[in-house]
């Protein structure tokens, strides 16, 4: 009752393949986090710091004497939104941030501002309320000036978070989608079944690759083709060296994830090692803002990590449209990782 | 059949030991199946059987000693190696997100031949449930599962750790006939067991293994005729008695008689004449009898002649 084995289909490394794309999409809380998670993501940061017209300045203006000539003189200015109140409604109001400023007309004497000098927003106050107030009492300009208005995709935060975004959803799916898998075939013995068969291991490790490949495509293709249909995001780089960015990308954080897998029996422990390898990255890499905001102390440690250059490199990719020769820095540490984790993870690990 | 060279057995094993940390788990143990024949490992639970087992499938590399599997040592042509034989492994839990079929079919995929996929689903009577994942499994569902895996490249040596542990009746018996069905074929098989029905049943021959040594070695027939008694007594006495265990052993037809937990165990030749005997026995020396059973002797008593305790004390 013995048959050769026949097609395509039956070969090894497909039938591991099938096995992890199985895995994956008959686990709907990986495919919400993969897929849909980052798309979420990027629809709600997108509303919520999308670009709009700077809020109006709010004026709480002290009652008393002046205090109907001050708000005549502010009523003038479109930015600013002002508000007669007593002394310490007005107080109350700048220490809870409804009032940005407070201008205490005085009896006769100096018009007094009151502002915290360490809110940005109270500078900005300080600076339009006397602007409306000293126009409102007849100072002219000596030099005419023109406002000319430009808002242009690339420079808004949505374009800075979407390839920061793409660069997390990396790591996290790699690292993730590699360790887990290996980590729960392993406690569960079924590493230790599979290498008692003649299975090729090197097979076995390609078709962890073969399906990050495929589902990078998808979820970069989701993420990506949501920002750019939605929020018009630019992708000024070519397709095919964004996508290579990407593939470099996730090899990189797959091999990371293989290598936290290497010897780790329990779910929980991988867990732990999966957290404290990406929390840096999530806090310093420049997911949601920019990494130059830490002191430049940090630099080399932050620059050195993989998300960095990736991020980096996506951000160069897309906004800047640089090519791959101009970041073949960022792709040389990302290169790095690759081969060290890769060749770590092969001594470490264990099948058992 | 691809049979191996009559004079070669299928699993030659020498001078085994291997040692874990502070406990040795295999002392110096030897084995020699042959072809055709079920050999069983028993022994209670952390007595070597698994580490003997996983070191003969090349899972595990013992300190010293020498293994032949179909006259090959591991560590060269491990790969060939492993196509010629089937494992099924003490709690390997397959994915529970794929079905019957497709677990079979991934494991198929790593053999160059053997059954079609059809057909070793039907073997292990499976077919009713091959769409289903593995997680809707039963325990006794989830073993021959675990079988069909270890058949799918149609081997020459079965290796089976604890097959049975676990299960309801009903299945294990059910799991037996599966077994017994691919012994028909004329293959060897070693299997762990800490059922003493497991291995009356199946095995031809059994090694009682206790730390991790072999202390007795036979077919079960021999193993419990060595206890020179057909029949076991086990008996127990009011409280307060206290019996003259000499004069118990000179009642006609005992051959040993021990006490353990309050119950004392009589090996007999013949229940006729020695059960009258040794209930007059009992009578003469004032002892109230509260309990009183017999059986046949099986490879449990040999077990407990030779340890002094149980297959399935922890």
């Amino acid at each position: 009752m013995t048959s050769e084995r026949h097609g395509w289909l039956d070969h090894p490394l497909v039938q591991l393949t099938l096995v992890r794309y199985r895995e994956f999409f008959r686990e709907p809380e990986a495919v919400f986090w993969v897929f849909v998670f980052p798309v979420l993501l990027t629809a709600g940061l997108g509303l919520a710091f999308r670009n709009q017209a700077p809020e109006r300045t709010r004026v709480a203006i002290v009652e008393g004497d002046g205090a109907r000539r001050v708000q005549e003189a502010l009523a003038h200015s479109a930015d600013i939104r002002a508000e007669v109140l007593s002394n310490t409604a007005a107080a109350q109001a700048l220490r809870t941030g409804r009032a940005d400023i407070v201008v205490a007309p005085g009896a006769g004497g100096p018009v007094e501002y009151r502002f915290d000098p360490d809110r940005p927003e109270s500078h900005t106050a300080r600076l339009q309320v006397d602007d409306a107030l000293q126009r409102g009492s007849g100072r002219g300009d000596p030099i005419a000036v023109k406002d000319d208005r430009v808002s242009e995709p690339g420079s808004r935060y949505v374009d800075f978070v979407v390839p920061g975004l793409l660069g997390m959803n990396l790591m996290g799916s790699g690292i993730w989608g590699l360790g887990f898998s290996i980590v729960d075939a392993r406690r569960k013995k079924l590493l230790k079944r599979m290498i008692a068969t003649p299975m090729s291991r090197t097979q076995f490790l390609a078709s962890f690759v073969l399906s990050r490949l495929t589902m990078l495509i998808i979820e970069v293709g989701a993420l990506v083709g949501f920002a750019v249909l939605v929020f018009g995001v630019p992708v000024r780089g070519s397709l095919p060296s964004l996508l290579a960015i990407c593939l470099l990308s996730a090899l990189a954080f797959g091999a990371l994830g293989l290598l936290l897998a290497s010897r780790t029996q329990t779910i929980e422990g991988a867990s732990g090692l999966m957290n404290l390898v990406m929390l840096p990255m999530w806090i310093f890499s420049g997911v949601f803002f920019s990494s130059t905001r830490f002191p430049d102390a940090l630099q080399p440690f932050i620059q050195a990590l993989p998300l960095t250059a990736v991020n980096d490199a996506l951000r160069a990719s897309m906004l800047e449209g640089a090519g791959l020769a101009r970041l073949a820095p960022e792709l040389a540490i990302v290169a790095a990782w690759l081969v060290a984790s890769f060749l770590l993870a092969v001594r470490l690990f264990r099948w058992r | 059949m691809t049979g191996t060279a009559a004079s070669t057995p299928p699993l030659l094993v020498r001078g085994l030991r291997k040692r874990y940390a502070d406990v040795v788990a295999v002392d110096g143990l030897d084995l020699e199946i042959w072809t055709g024949e079920c050999f069983g490992l028993l022994g209670p639970n952390g007595a070597g059987k698994t580490t003997t087992i996983e070191i003969c499938e090349g899972l595990t590399t013992p300190e010293e000693g020498e293994v032949l599997v179909l006259g090959r040592r591991w560590g060269e042509h491990d790969r060939e190696l492993r196509a010629r034989l089937g494992i099924s492994l003490q709690e390997t839990q397959f994915s529970e997100k794929l079905t019957v079929e497709e677990t079979v079919r991934l494991f198929r995929s790593f053999y160059r031949r053997g059954p079609s996929v059809d057909e070793v689903i039907a073997t292990v009577q499976l077919q009713e449930k091959r769409g289903s994942r593995v997680g809707q499994l039963s325990g006794g569902q989830r073993q021959r599962l675990a079988l069909a895996c270890a058949l799918v490249g149609d081997p020459d040596l079965l290796f089976l750790d604890e097959p049975t542990t676990g299960l309801d009746p009903q299945s294990r018996r059910q799991l037996w006939e599966l077994i017994e069905r691919f012994k028909a074929d004329g293959r060897a098989i070693l299997l762990t067991t800490h059922y003493m029905e497991e291995a009356e049943r199946l095995c031809d021959r059994v090694a009682i293994v206790d730390h991790g040594r072999i202390i007795a070695l036979g077919t079960p027939r021999e193993l419990v005729a060595s206890l020179s008694a057909e029949h076991v007594v086990e008996f127990a006495v009011g409280p307060a008695a206290r019996l003259d265990e000499g004069a118990l052993q000179a009642v006609v037809g005992v051959s040993a008689a021990t006490r353990r937990d309050g119950t004392w165990r009589v090996r007999v030749a013949e229940l006729h004449r020695t059960v009258p005997a040794l209930l007059d026995e009992l009578h003469r020396q004032n002892a109230q009898l509260t309990e009183l059973r017999t059986h046949s002797a099986t490879l449990e008593d040999v077990f407990v002649e030779l340890t002094g305790r149980y297959l399935r004390d922890e």
